[in-house]
């Protein structure tokens, strides 16, 4: 007999009483984490020269947001993540040959007018490493356009300049790319393995996959926007992207050339600039992928990837208003 | 009649800055983003304003008691659309270069708001003087913006100055496309906001009337 009961403690607090572990910088980081596969492969790929380029956007853009928020008199938030993962985003979009202070400039533009000026994390409309290389492409479209030829093994030879895979596309159509590669299997797997010209983190698929089934196992990501991104860009591609007429297109080309694979996941699922709402996500993704196929196959730049993801950040509020479910119970405004 | 309680040195003074066209009205800013990619162009088309502005002044002033209130409207259509040609006319015939790139933003200068707010909140009410000063301020005032986004945007984006180059190098080509503009326009409108409420406690924003 249990003659002195415990009582219970009473304790009252507010809402939310269960608290995960997830914070902001947790999310930040490992999603940094994520992207380390695409990292070592761009190491790999390009040489010593890739590191250089990534750790200067990185440090540039942790710097300008600790000296700008030092300089208001605020807190800094550099501890969080976000402006690392920014530089690391920014980094591995671009070139191995740039000078060094394309990167620089990328990321101020980036971090203090992108982020910062609007309000820091969580209130900026745009993708910032996004805006960084928009600025940078449109600001130096000379530099930002020279393709070194990968040379693997983690050293850097005198590096030959060369096309990406979808500028030979669009310039000389799949026969020129044929003739590059060789047959259609070493295409493939050149372009799977990211044997290839172009940004330094976007030509690894795999390791880019790698990365991305990191992020959907730990369920920071899932699946809407990256899938319906994808699938819109691979029908549209089968469908016009052929020579011979409607259904001719070869989809994979589409899909594991560019910048889509980091692009689909790892920026268009910027929590902070698209859709929340699960509806609104499969319409972003799929908006992404008409934008991007438009570009590409009607545009004058070989790839549209990024352009197609800011177009549609600006669209991200208006898509969530747009998918916004009824409030239970609540019964439509009578119009007078 | 008069309604001003200002100097004619107050008025000029918040035609540049208290009621700067651009940074504090925010008004006319398609021909700030349009023109500025070159400071010869930029200061073509603020003298141009700055010479319209001060005219339309005097004379929608000088006509204040003769205008019909209800008819007000199209005569300052008028004696705007009459100075414009004559500017217009003008370039055309004495600087044809710089012409030829903006000749379409003098045109245009006929719709500016700020000429038209002008004739119609100040000069229609006061006397020719302080009209005239008024419209002076005004017009400096836009002058000065127009030079400060040129000189940035030109000095950023082609690296010269008044066409002559003196920076080598890979220049910023977004400060002299559109993009550039706004960017440009943006950042300098929240600096002088920020000097305003650092050093004059934001009075500049709302004291002018």
């Amino acid at each position: 007999m249990a003659t002195e009961a415990k009582t219970p403690e009473l304790i009252v607090s507010v809402s939310p009483h269960v608290r995960g572990k997830e914070t902001v910088s947790r999310i930040m980081w490992t999603v940094n984490l994520s992207l380390l596969p695409a990292f070592i492969a761009a190491v790999y790929y390009f040489g010593p020269r890739a590191a250089y380029v990534t750790g200067l956007c990185i440090l540039a853009a942790v710097l300008s947001e600790h000296i700008y928020q030092i300089s208001l008199n605020k807190k800094t938030t550099i501890g969080d993540g976000s402006a690392f993962l920014t530089g690391l985003l920014l980094g591995l979009n671009l070139p191995a040959s740039v000078p060094f202070y394309i990167p620089i400039i990328g990321s101020i533009i980036a971090i203090v007018i992108t982020k910062l000026l609007f309000g820091g994390l969580g209130y900026n409309i745009f993708n910032p490493a996004l805006i960084g290389r928009a600025f940078l492409l449109i600001s130096f479209p000379k530099l930002m356009t020279i393709w070194t030829e990968p040379t693997a093994r983690f050293v850097a030879l005198d590096a030959k300049t060369t096309a990406t895979p979808l500028g030979i596309l669009k310039e000389g159509g799949l026969s020129q790319l044929m003739q590059v590669f060789g047959d259609k299997t070493e295409l493939y797997m050149s372009l799977l393995m990211g044997n290839r010209a172009g940004s330094l983190g976007e030509t690894s698929v795999i390791a880019l996959l790698i990365g991305a089934a990191f992020l959907l196992y730990r369920g920071y990501i899932t699946w809407h926007i990256p899938f319906s991104f994808l699938a819109t860009v691979g029908v549209i591609a089968w469908i016009f992207g052929g020579q011979g007429g409607l259904f001719t297109g070869d989809p994979v080309i589409h899909l594991i050339s560019g910048g889509l694979m980091l692009g689909a996941f790892f920026m268009a699922t910027d929590y902070v600039t698209c859709p929340t709402i699960r509806k609104g996500q499969v319409i972003f993704g799929i908006g992404c992928g008409i934008i991007t196929m438009l570009i590409r196959l009607k545009g004058g730049f070989p790839e549209g990837v990024m352009f197609a993801i800011l177009l549609m950040n600006c669209f991200a509020p208006l898509i969530d208003r747009g998918v916004k479910s009824k409030m239970f119970g609540a019964v439509k405004e009578q119009e007078k | 009649m008069s309604i001003h309680h200002k100097s004619n040195w107050e008025l000029l003074k918040n035609g540049m800055f208290g009621e700067n066209t651009i940074f504090r009205m925010a008004i006319s800013l398609c021909p700030s983003i349009a023109v500025t990619n070159g400071l010869k162009n930029g200061v073509a088309l603020g003298v141009s304003v700055m010479f319209v502005q001060t005219m339309v002044n005097i004379t929608v002033s000088a006509m204040r008691k003769f205008i019909h209130p209800k008819i007000r409207i199209p005569i300052f259509m008028l004696v705007i659309a009459g100075y414009v040609t004559i500017i217009d006319m003008l370039m055309a015939t004495y600087a044809r270069a710089v012409y030829r790139e903006i000749g379409l933003y003098i045109q245009i200068i006929v719709a500016f708001a700020s000429i038209f707010a002008r004739a119609e909140v100040f000069a229609s009410k006061n006397k020719i003087i302080p009209s005239f000063f008024d419209g002076l301020g005004m017009g400096i005032g836009f002058l000065l913006a127009m030079i400060v986004i040129s000189f940035f945007r030109e000095l950023l984006g082609k690296g010269e100055l008044w066409g002559i180059s003196f920076v080598s190098g890979n220049p910023l080509l977004i400060m002299i496309l559109p993009a550039g503009g706004f960017l440009a326009v943006g950042l300098l409108m929240g600096f002088f906001n920020w000097v305003d409420i650092k050093f004059y406690g934001g009075k500049g924003a709302s004291g002018a009337g």
